[in-house]
């Protein structure tokens, strides 16, 4: 009997350990955090080019994350890419007039939405949408115009025989 | 020419068999299920010989996994200044591929070799001839006890590996390296998901892994040849089939759930 019971204390504290690894790399090593998306607000932007925006990127203002992109469609009317945002409950206060960016974290870094609050009194609600917006810049139209300007530039003004 | 394609012949037909037959065996395992109700001791003994004894080295074979993950990362960021990312880095190979998989190859080394060598003896000596004379069945008895215990202990053994990995990348990074702390976590936690990375990766793979392995150890000792040549042979194979096998289905399962 002494030995059962030994040995069942054993397999109790192996299941033990077990679980709390996997409540450590629930609570610990991800972010659970991010399971309650439905709790915020959603806003839309719309932007004529999102580079490489992901879905899960986050969504700053003043450099504080309030927010992430939850989607990105393309409306296919106005050939305009949609980017849906969920934002924090807690930051109900974005003025209807509010911009939004897509600027990049460092020079190799992940693309993000950045918001800059507008003015205005009234506040973004569920489902409003933000109509002030700039799209990524694009490293290659980026570099493609540099080119273009220089060889333009390069050129020698109309001779004089 | 012609003995040589009867020869490629008969080694497919074998092949098949055996599949074969592996299928009945686990298909008269799950059959033996319901009779493993009344007994959960059974369970709780094999939890002990495969889970609990197979700690030692599942959690140090984990640190040195974590370290090392940590030192090469660290070796390979510092050039980009990227070494803040280090936490993502060691989280994410540990929790999507190198937690499950490499603690599937060392269950199959510690605990599969075992399950096959024992069961292949017990044939061997002809024990589970004398149950099925005293009416009981090693399916009930010796069989589905083993399999149960091992698919419960495969996730709890992945799971520690990966938690004792990421501490083991943390203790290099955050004491030795000088990363920052703050860094480290926060980094790991915005990049690691619950369910597409811990829920997939850690838990699907390795019940998915633990199924395969002991469905494979528990069968190559009932198939064993009953020699002690005959069960070195069927120890032999359990770990090697097990390893492939594991390898490949990590490759489909990768390709499910983080390729494309």
């Amino acid at each position: 009997m002494g030995t059962l019971k030994k040995l069942e204390l054993a397999v109790g504290v192996f299941v033990v350990l077990g679980l709390a690894a996997f409540f450590m790399l629930a609570m610990k090593v991800s972010n659970i955090a991010d399971l309650g998306e439905d709790k915020g607000y959603k806003i839309t932007a719309r932007f004529e080019n999102v580079g490489g925006l992901k879905v899960r990127a986050p969504v700053t203002l003043g450099g504080v994350r309030i927010g992430r992109v939850v989607g990105i469609d393309l409306d296919p009317r106005s050939y305009e890419a949609v980017v849906t945002l969920s934002i924090e409950p807690k930051y109900d206060r974005l003025p209807t007039d509010s911009g939004a960016s897509i600027l990049t974290s460092g020079v190799l870094g992940e693309q993000y939405v950045g918001l800059e609050p507008g003015g205005m009194d009234e506040y973004l609600k569920n489902g409003g949408s933000l109509k002030l917006t700039q799209s990524a810049l694009v490293l290659e139209k980026l570099i493609g115009r540099m080119l273009t300007n220089a060889a333009s530039g390069d050129q020698p003004p109309t001779k004089t025989p | 020419m012609i003995e040589g394609l009867q020869r490629l012949g008969r080694a497919t037909l074998f092949w098949f068999n055996r599949l074969g037959r592996a299928t009945l065996f686990l298909l008269r395992l799950l059959g033996a299920l319901a009779a493993l109700g009344r007994r959960p001791g059974l369970i709780a003994k094999q939890l002990y010989s495969v889970g609990v004894l197979s700690l030692p080295i599942i959690a140090m074979s984990g640190l040195f996994v974590g370290m090392v993950l940590g030192l090469q990362g660290y070796a390979n960021l510092v050039d980009f200044g990227a070494t803040s990312s280090l936490g993502t880095v060691v989280a994410l190979s540990l929790v999507r591929e190198l937690g499950p998989v490499l603690a599937a190859l060392l269950y199959a080394a510690r605990a599969g070799s075992a399950l096959t060598a024992e069961i292949g003896l017990m044939k061997a000596t002809e024990q589970l001839a004398a149950m099925q004379m005293m009416a009981v069945d090693p399916f009930a008895r010796v069989f589905a006890p083993r399999f149960v215990a091992g698919v419960i202990a495969m996730p709890l053994l992945a799971g520690i590996f990966t938690a004792i990995g990421i501490l083991g990348g943390y203790f290099v990074a955050v004491q030795q390296l000088g990363v920052d702390s703050g860094a480290f976590w926060s980094q790991m936690q915005a990049a690691v998901r619950l369910v597409d990375d811990v829920i997939n990766g850690v838990v699907v793979k390795s019940v998915v892994f633990g199924w395969v392995a002991n469905w494979i150890a528990v069968f190559e000792g009932y198939d064993a040849i009953p020699t002690s040549e005959g069960i070195s042979l069927a120890t032999t194979r359990t770990v090697v089939n097990t390893a492939l096998v594991v390898l490949a289905l990590d490759f489909v399962l990768t390709a499910i759930f983080f390729g494309a």
